[in-house]
């Protein structure tokens, strides 16, 4: 079984003015599985996540070194930066829905990327709300006030945003960290059903989250890769004491 | 303790006064907006006549809605467009400081140095004379200050996630500013032209020698007309009449007293955004 | 292809939005260079020393015509002052209340009272102390009413607002911690209130004042009202005044020739008075800010 290579990461380092927040980072990302980032607060994963989509493009000071390839392309170097957007595509920690009705916020992506017809506008909301389990729970108030949604439901709305641009790739920073236990166990269906058609990148804080949706783990500490490797490989069978430490709930 | 006491009497002394100067206005004024010598509110619906001794302000007000129709279609794109490039674009750039320090410098210049200004400037350097044009730009000046400085805080509150979120969906960033900062900080924006509105109404210094005083109705962006703050000034210095001052000033204050409703409930407001 | 053309109309769009905040700029130096130049032909028939430090003002005569501002200035510095001695105590009292006494709820319907004391437009002020302000200085002081004091009362009740609501921001701003630390000492509420967070809110306080002064200098309409304007030297407080306002705003609907250019070159001085305060005001609320 051949797989193919999403992301290509070489020889990354990131640095905010003096400070490297990531030192010398190798990694390939697989196509239509998840990869997991885990390690402390501050070790680097989010920012490394961002590298990606480059939305550390928006940090001041920030510098950029090594290659970052998204099949076979460097990002870094006369990539158009709304194009590698469009195609991977972000949900952040806290749900940032836009203060929009449920439909507007779907459609938001589609329109600012060309699209004006009310009826194609409305099969790719329906689809990418389907998409995100929310179609059922929202199909009779789409023109409702998006901020009157559950933390769950928001979330899933962020989620069925990008999917309205049909990316290529969906990163995940700590999608569930504000949300409660329902609700998580939701979006993690959600992540493993997802797979099939998307390569997904989640960061998360919780050990057993990245056991249940993750194919792939890489564990960093102060900005760098200790171990990365198969879940289960990192989780059962860890090669390094650190990785071992951290995951057994030692420290962070 | 008796630091105390004299600290209660100062507030209440403060509110006493904006509580005599309402109540006297409205209680000698009020009357006479409602119903004068011919009939009920036609104070407000009459032209007035020998210099406003006689009938109404029907002209005064129209002269006063072309003034800040005028006045905002110069000063709301301009002062937005700032806005925008302070609080979005400009970062740590070192131009920002520069045009910080000259708006802070427009708000302390008083309005018969904009007058003035105004009337060698715009009447005589570049010939537009006296009337609604030469007044309404200089106003537009004037009140700059006041829509960029509270039109970039209600940017500035939008939060930062929101332009994440549009940005990580591949918009640009003047699809973001557009489609989602601008639409949240509607609220405050709208706050800030109506503070200008309430601003433009009670100019009176830097109007009299850019604008004029005609209290007909003007016909042309050249014409010299007279608004409510510069009718009450002309009734009230020349004797002309005094209940008719007192009218005019009850109908000032009663605008002013809806703009200050308006811009703190639009403040306090968050709305929805829809196409 | 659709990505450049796209980066292309962003750079527009900055430009133009560059433009607009540039306006502000170009506004300043515009003003600056229009008022300050057309005041100078006046100076090539009048010394400055006697323009400003001449009390002879006679712009229209022919035998013998005089073009000192002096009493004008001196009357803008009375009126100023007098608002000052009024309002500076009224408005620090007021911000302490608010800051420290009023509940929230208190202080919500205080600091609208305030916002809508300095909504209300300079004519109504005006309009105010010609039918209650200057009668009552009458009755009570002789003279005709319109005087230095009737103006000083108005500017007051004016430049109040600027000077509470600027005052309660400098002194909500105080650390608590000094505020627990004094109290911790065994300070009285009053000690600390004087002793602590009236000396750290300094600065913001100062900019307030100089804010108000600003606001009083520069006011025309009501002090024109209210003020009896006869270009004299004022001699005390039921006296008449004309201050640099009042003389630009009087003449200017007629004046001609070199009274014109007099009249000019007075809002020239008024707008370097103007401009050094600004600054000076920006210095110390630059200063507020790195403080906290």
């Amino acid at each position: 079984m051949s797989e193919a290579v999403k992301f290509n990461i070489r020889d990354l380092t990131v640095s905010y003015g003096n400070f490297k927040a990531l030192h010398n980072v190798n990694m390939d990302i697989i196509e239509n599985k998840v990869t997991a980032l885990i390690g402390p607060s501050g070790c680097g994963k989010s920012t490394f996540l961002k590298t990606l989509n480059r939305m550390n493009d928006l940090v001041p000071n920030i510098g950029i070194e090594g290659r970052v390839l998204y099949d076979g392309k460097d990002i870094y170097s006369g990539y158009d930066v709304i194009t590698l957007r469009k195609q991977v595509g972000m949900v952040f920690q806290a749900s940032n829905v836009f203060p929009m009705s449920i439909y507007n916020n779907v459609a938001y992506g589609p329109r600012i990327h060309g699209i004006k017809s009310k009826k194609r506008l409305d099969h790719i909301v329906e689809e990418s709300l389907k998409k995100a389990a929310l179609w059922d729970e929202v199909k009779d108030r789409l023109n409702k006030d998006a901020l009157s949604l559950s933390g769950g439901q928001q979330q899933r709305l962020c989620l069925a945003r990008v999917m309205a641009v049909e990316p290529d790739v969906v990163l995940m920073d700590e999608p569930t960290s504000a949300l409660d236990p329902v609700s998580t166990v939701q979006i993690e269906d959600l992540i493993r059903e997802l797979k099939e058609h998307y390569t997904i990148v989640i960061v998360t804080h919780n050990m057993q989250q990245a056991a249940r949706v993750s194919d792939f783990t890489v564990f960093f500490l102060n900005g760098e890769i200790v171990e990365m490797g198969s879940t289960e490989d990192i989780f059962y069978n860890p090669k390094d004491k650190r990785t071992e430490e951290y995951i057994t709930g030692r420290f962070g | 303790m008796i630091k105390k006491y004299l600290i209660w009497m100062a507030t209440i002394i403060t509110i006493g006064i904006l509580v005599a100067i309402l109540g006297y206005m409205l209680v000698n004024g009020l009357k006479f907006v409602v119903e004068d010598e011919d009939g009920i509110i036609n104070f407000l619906f009459q032209a007035p006549k020998k210099a406003g001794k006689e009938g109404g302000i029907s002209t005064i007000i129209a002269n006063t809605i072309f003034m800040i129709v005028l006045t905002l279609i110069f000063c709301v794109p301009i002062g937005l467009g700032a806005s925008i490039y302070i609080s979005e674009y400009a970062g740590q750039r070192r131009s920002v400081t520069a045009i910080k320090f000259s708006i802070d410098t427009l708000a302390g210049i008083p309005s018969i140095i904009f007058g003035l200004f105004g009337f060698i400037f715009f009447s005589n350097y570049l010939k537009l004379g006296v009337g609604l044009l030469s007044g309404s730009l200089t106003l537009s000046i004037m009140v700059l200050p006041t829509i960029i400085k509270t039109s970039v805080e209600a940017i500035n509150a939008v939060p930062i996630s929101y332009r994440e979120g549009s940005l990580a969906l591949g918009a640009t960033k003047w699809d973001t500013v557009k489609r989602v900062v601008l639409p949240s900080a509607l609220p405050g924006i709208l706050a800030g032209v109506v503070l200008a509105i309430g601003r433009i109404i009670g100019e009176t210094a830097a109007l009299t020698f850019t604008m004029g005083t005609d209290y007909r109705l003007a016909d042309s962006l050249s014409s010299s007309a007279r608004v409510l703050s510069t009718h009450l000034y002309l009734l009230t210095k020349e004797g002309i009449s005094f209940e008719r001052a007192f009218a005019t000033a009850n109908v000032l204050i009663i605008i002013i007293l809806i703009i200050n409703m308006a811009s703190n409930r639009l403040i306090k407001r968050r709305t929805i955004v829809d196409e | 292809m659709l990505g450049r053309e796209k980066k292309e109309h962003q750079s527009y769009i900055e430009i133009v939005l560059f433009i607009c905040a540039l306006l502000c700029v170009a506004a300043v130096v515009i003003i600056t260079i229009f008022v300050l130049v057309s005041a100078l032909p006046l100076f090539k028939e009048v010394r400055l020393s006697d323009f400003l430090f001449s009390t002879h003002w006679l712009p229209t005569s022919r035998k013998d015509p005089g073009f000192g501002i002096l009493s004008f200035i001196i009357g803008s510095l009375y009126v100023t002052f007098g608002a000052l001695v009024i309002a500076v105590p009224l408005g620090i009292a007021t911000a302490i209340f608010l800051a420290e006494m009023s509940t929230p709820k208190m202080a919500e319907v205080l600091g609208s009272a305030v916002q809508l004391l300095a909504g209300i437009p300079s004519v109504i002020y005006g309009f105010f102390g010609v039918m209650v302000i200057a009668p009552k200085v009458r009755q009570l002081f002789g003279g005709s009413g319109y005087s230095v004091m009737s103006a000083s009362i108005v500017l007051a009740i004016m430049i109040l607002p600027t000077i509470i609501s600027i005052s309660e921001v400098a002194i909500s701003a105080v650390p608590k911690g000094y505020k627990e630390a004094s109290l911790s000492l065994g300070a009285s509420k009053w000690q600390t209130i004087f002793k602590v967070i009236l000396p750290a809110a300094r600065p913001g306080i100062l900019a307030s004042i100089g804010l108000g002064i600003g606001r009083a200098v520069g006011e025309t309409t009501a002090v024109l009202m209210v003020g009896g304007n006869a270009p004299i030297m004022p001699k005390g407080l039921t006296s008449m005044v004309r201050t640099l306002t009042m003389n630009i705003a009087t003449d200017m609907g007629y004046a001609s020739g070199l009274h014109r250019t007099a009249l000019f070159a007075t809002g020239g001085v008024l707008f370097v008075f103007i401009m050094l305060l600004n600054i000076f005001v920006q210095v110390i609320q630059k200063k507020v800010k790195k403080d906290i």
